[in-house]
């Protein structure tokens, strides 16, 4: 009985459980309740991923309307490795989030900070479940306007500025997208994005559709933060709350690339000249020079938060490269990346987050020892800057692996070159954090304090996964493999 | 639980040593050989744990009958060596030598070549901790030495698996055979490890620097790695009979003239392998079972031999043969021992030396190679004047030195008496040892043939010691340093580079300050514009980007409708 409801019930239990939060106002309370919703919808993501691999395509009729007139609620193999990501991310944040929330936000906020949790948590599973283009934008917009909220709630007084940046910018952005949608829904007559897939091909307005393409790249690049439309991210990261950063970081961006690859290849699956041009010929130089540059960027950096942040700019310019290539080896790496960049950058801002709980800063030149003082936070750390090394027997090796085959499959030489010299970057700037935490000594009079286990545990289980699928990659690479043919399949139009 | 790498035991069984004390630690450390051993013995032939990453198939434990008598030896000399060193306090050395010794043993039960890399780099670094453990300036330079060869011959054998597996699909480690590039390279990679001729310096170099425990851990693993990988992999390559022949006689003039008597067991040791690699390259049945009995034996009568010249060293702080002497009457349970382990690796009849040597001489024999079983002869006589008379004669007789020192430690008296055990009780019996063979076998080392020639070239051999020795022919032991062809690399090449630097120095250095500046110029240049305040760095204005935003729809506007 249940079971046929669960692609419903994974967006409404948080959706419910948000406004639920407010009303509790006692933070304990609000705590345990998000972290039992946030556990039910891992349980939920993980059954659905289990029909879909078995069963195929799940599709679910909101209220009984029958698509494309009702709204749809599909589920594929694409969407249900997102939603897994998604809720994996929310299940391991939130424990963490308890000690975390309890030194960085005043105690008056907490239920207001774990119901915007909540909302962003729903918007992001909406945006990912959904089988209908302006629900997506509705979902869209509730994930942004809670994690505005979310950054602002951060100690420092710059989180404002921060936060107002993000809030303009990603307005534009779910405009942009909203006026794609709104020319596509002129075009076609409809809002299904499976009925639009159909329709497309045959329709005549194709200046219309082309523009609704452009609007809807250029809105998603700006919420995935590719270069040169990341400058919002930065400082959204660096002054947010640490579980918020964790979070987000390791979710929010993921799902702007799969809005991407979902329009990209399912939407305007028809295969038209401009799609070629504009993955080939704009997406993936950008997505090279946000590696280069962005990773660059991150060497000079004096605040570690922020590094991370650019190396995440860095990193997004790997999935969008990975998609760039329009190969099944090129989009298993784009979809690879998500799910391995969100465990080592999760994880990593995790341990920064118990930094912050001890030292109060992240400031490189505080850390000075911090090997010494805290050694399991720092060594996840480097576990998990490993990873964005690519250090064989992580999982960033995996992915950049598959991404530099796909490169070499596509004939792409000088981006195979691009990715390994990016590798060194990486090694830089995560160099100068080892240097300084191991091999300087700790200021005077700096006791050896160990986070809590409440994070501690946390930050453990997403960099151990991180190790994990550097060694086993037979789910992580094998559903990866089975969406980008799927996506593949139908959007290059290689078979009919 | 039966399917665990044996030597993943060892080598995660070691990670808590450092946190026990005392006789915990003793215990938990003797304990550890032991269930090691028992893993190999219940692993049933097979394979086992099959991973597959990243489209290429891993076989971490294969199991047959080659694999496992090496698999127990090793576990052996594993226990031995912990017993010997109970009475150190250095958890670098415990550690080291116990995952030396697990990475050794994974070895032998790797399935694939990627598997035995990992095990094989792991062997090499794991062991340069116990030379360095001795902690001086030369054993710093001289375990450097060793680990850029050990990890050198390393990369080798990685190279060669990937060309391998580029020409043929396929990384099993099975008979690979000479002939293709890959198999080429690993066969020189195994080469560099068996401390081939010219390409055995290090052995020489590094085995007397490691402390005095570290030498008997050092002695049984490595090179006893690479004549199993050699069996494995290359049985029946004819060079090998040449190699191994030269291998085992020229070791004996070296030798014969070297003072530190740890350095003439570490060629008394290359001369052993000799045999073992010979063995491989005849490659019949016999002669492998041979090269297994004969590194089953060794093992245990080298370490015995190390054992207790590392006794020596400990009591007497030194180990020049000119400064010994005389020792039987302080440590005469050390001397008994010695002289066990003597005899065993000169083989005489009742001693584990000769159970095993005379399958392989008797393997060359059969198969017709007449030279090479000469040469095999003439160093099986070598042996018995170079080690198995010099190294008891010099230590523990000869002319009083007046050195008064107490008997060994009561520990290392027992890791001895072990072994001095076996190697009489395996010389005595040797029905067990034939047993585990890779191959069924039936042989009588005890006919009066064998016997009779086995004596007689050794009273002859000993008979030529105590004539030079009469007659004052015999090269005195004297303080001395002997050239090998590692001075080419010791000495020949640096002397070559810093001749060359001399003359280039000038145009060196204002090359290098040019380079310095260029990459000092190139860092500012782009920390300008990538760091925190440069245009790519700074924060920037909502308007700037919200610019960006419209710039990049009119691209691709007019991308589009164009």
């Amino acid at each position: 009985m249940i079971s046929a409801h669960l692609p419903a019930l994974q967006v409404v239990v948080p959706l419910i459980a948000a406004p639920l939060c407010v009303i509790l106002r006692r933070g304990t309370w609000t705590w345990a309740l998000a972290l039992l919703v946030s556990w039910a919808s891992l349980a939920i993501s993980v059954v659905l991923l289990g029909q879909v691999l078995d069963d195929g395509p799940l599709s679910y009729a909101f209220g009984g309307w029958e698509p494309p007139w009702g709204i749809e609620y599909r589920v594929d193999v694409l969407n249900a490795y997102v939603l897994l990501i998604v809720s994996v991310v929310g299940a391991v944040v939130l424990p963490f989030a308890r000690r975390s929330v309890l030194e960085e936000i005043p105690e008056s906020q907490h239920s207001l900070f774990y119901a915007s949790f909540l909302l962003c948590l729903t918007g992001l599973l909406g945006v990912t479940i959904t089988g209908d283009a302006f629900n997506l934008f509705v979902f869209l917009e509730i994930s942004s306007l809670s994690s505005y909220v979310l950054i602002s709630l951060g100690r420092d007084r710059r989180a404002l500025h921060a936060a107002f940046q993000y809030l303009i910018l990603g307005t534009i952005g779910a405009t942009f997208i909203v006026i794609g949608i709104g020319m596509l829904y002129m075009a076609t007559g409809t809002l299904n994005m499976a009925d639009l897939a159909a329709r497309l091909p045959f329709v005549d307005e194709s200046r219309t559709v082309l523009v609704s393409f452009a609007f809807i790249t250029v809105g998603a690049t700006l919420k995935l933060a590719l270069f040169p439309l990341h400058f919002w991210l930065p400082n959204a990261y660096a002054y947010a709350p640490s579980a918020v950063t964790a979070f987000l970081a390791a979710t929010a961006t993921k799902v702007g690339v799969y809005i991407l690859l979902r329009f990209f290849f399912t939407v305007y699956s028809f295969d038209f000249p401009l799609k070629a041009i504009t993955l080939q010929g704009m997406l993936m130089p950008l997505s090279v020079i946000a590696v280069l540059v962005a990773s660059t960027v991150a060497i000079f950096e004096r605040n570690v938060k922020r590094m991370l942040a650019y190396s995440s700019v860095a990193q997004i310019g790997y999935m969008i490269l990975g998609l760039s290539f329009m190969s099944v080896t090129g989009v298993t790496a784009g979809i690879l990346h998500i799910f391995n960049h969100a465990l080592m950058k999760g994880g990593m801002f995790l341990a920064l987050g118990c930094i912050v709980l001890r030292l109060g800063s992240v400031e490189l030149d505080q850390l000075r020892g911090v090997g010494r003082r805290m050694p399991l936070t720092m060594f996840a750390f480097v576990l998990g800057g490993f990873g964005l090394i690519g250090i064989p027997l992580t999982s960033g090796f995996v992915s950049k692996w598959y991404l530099i085959l796909g490169a070499v499959e596509g004939d792409h030489w000088l981006i195979a070159v691009a990715m390994l010299f990016s590798s060194l970057l990486a090694l830089i700037y995560v160099w100068r954090v080892v240097e300084v935490a191991y091999l300087q000594a700790p200021p005077e009079g700096a006791k050896a304090e160990e986070a809590p286990l409440s994070m501690l545990i946390p930050t453990w289980v997403l960099i151990g996964a991180n190790v994990y699928f550097g060694i086993e990659t037979s789910l992580s690479v094998g559903v990866a493999q089975t969406a980008a043919e799927l996506l593949l399949d139908v959007g290059l139009g290689t078979s009919p | 639980m039966t399917s665990l790498s044996p030597g993943l035991i060892l080598i995660l069984g070691a990670l808590p040593v450092p946190l026990l004390r005392g006789q915990a630690r003793n215990l938990y450390m003797l304990a550890l050989p032991i269930l090691a051993l028992a893993g190999v013995l219940l692993l049933e032939p097979g394979s086992y744990w099959q991973l597959s990453v990243l489209g290429i198939e891993l076989e971490i434990v294969r199991v047959d009958r080659l694999s496992t008598i090496f698999g127990i030896i090793f576990c052996i000399a594993a226990g031995l060596g912990v017993l010997y060193s109970l009475h150190d306090r250095d958890p670098v050395q415990q550690v080291a030598g116990l995952i030396y010794a697990g990475a050794a043993i994974g070895a032998v039960f790797a399935g694939d070549l990627v598997t035995l890399f990992v095990f094989w780099e792991l062997t090499a670094i794991a062991s340069v901790f116990l030379i360095w453990a001795r902690r001086s300036e030369r054993s710093y330079r001289a375990g450097m030495r060793y680990l850029i060869i050990q990890v050198g011959s390393g990369v080798l054998l990685l190279a060669g698996a990937i060309v391998h597996f580029d020409a043929t699909g396929s990384l099993a480690f099975g008979e690979l055979g000479l002939g293709s590039l890959g198999t080429n390279l690993i066969f020189l990679a195994f080469g560099i490890k068996c401390a081939f001729p010219l390409l055995h310096n290090w052995l020489q170099d590094a085995y007397p620097e490691a402390t005095v425990s570290g030498a008997v851990i050092l002695s049984s693993f490595t090179t006893k790695l690479a004549v199993y990988s050699l069996a494995r992999g290359f049985p029946g390559t004819e060079i090998l009979i040449y190699i191994g022949a030269a291998m085992a006689a020229f070791p004996i003039f070296y030798a014969v003239i070297e003072n530190d008597l740890r350095r003439v067991l570490a060629y008394s040791l290359n001369n052993q392998l000799g045999f073992m690699v010979a063995g491989v390259g005849v490659g019949t049945q016999l002669a492998l079972n041979g090269t297994a009995a004969h590194a089953f034996c060794h093992i245990i009568y080298k370490s015995l031999l190390f054992m207790s010249m590392g006794a020596v060293l400990h009591r007497t702080g030194t180990i020049k043969g000119s400064e010994l002497g005389g020792l039987y009457k302080s440590m005469p349970w050390t001397a008994g021992f010695c002289i066990v382990g003597a005899a065993s690796i000169s083989a005489f009849p009742l001693f584990s030396g000769f159970v095993s040597k005379s399958l392989i001489l008797s393997a060359v024999a059969e198969e017709g190679y007449f030279v090479p079983w000469l040469i095999l002869l003439f160093a099986s006589a070598g042996v018995l004047h170079k080690t198995g008379i010099k190294v008891p004669f010099y230590a523990f007789f000869a002319h009083d030195s007046g050195i008064r020192v107490k008997e060994a430690p009561r520990n290392m008296l027992a890791a001895m008496a072990i072994a001095a055990f076996l190697c009489i009780g395996i010389g005595v019996y040797p029905a067990p040892l034939y047993a585990l063979l890779p191959f069924d076998l039936d042989y009588h080392p005890y006919t009066g043939e064998h016997v009779v020639t086995q004596l007689q070239l050794l009273l002859f051999s000993a008979l030529a010691f105590t004539w030079l020795m009469r007659t004052g022919l015999y090269p005195p032991e004297l303080r001395s340093v002997n050239l090998d062809s590692d001075w080419v690399y010791r000495r020949a090449l640096p002397r070559l580079i810093q001749g060359a630097a001399r003359i280039f120095k000038p145009l060196e250095m204002g090359l290098r300050q040019a380079g310095l500046r260029a990459v000092y110029a190139l860092i500012l240049r782009t920390e300008r514009h990538h760091g925190p305040t440069g245009i790519l760095g700074r924060t920037w204005t909502t308007g700037d980007t919200v610019m960006w935003v419209a710039i990049l729809l009119g691209v691709y506007l007019i991308l589009f409708l164009l």
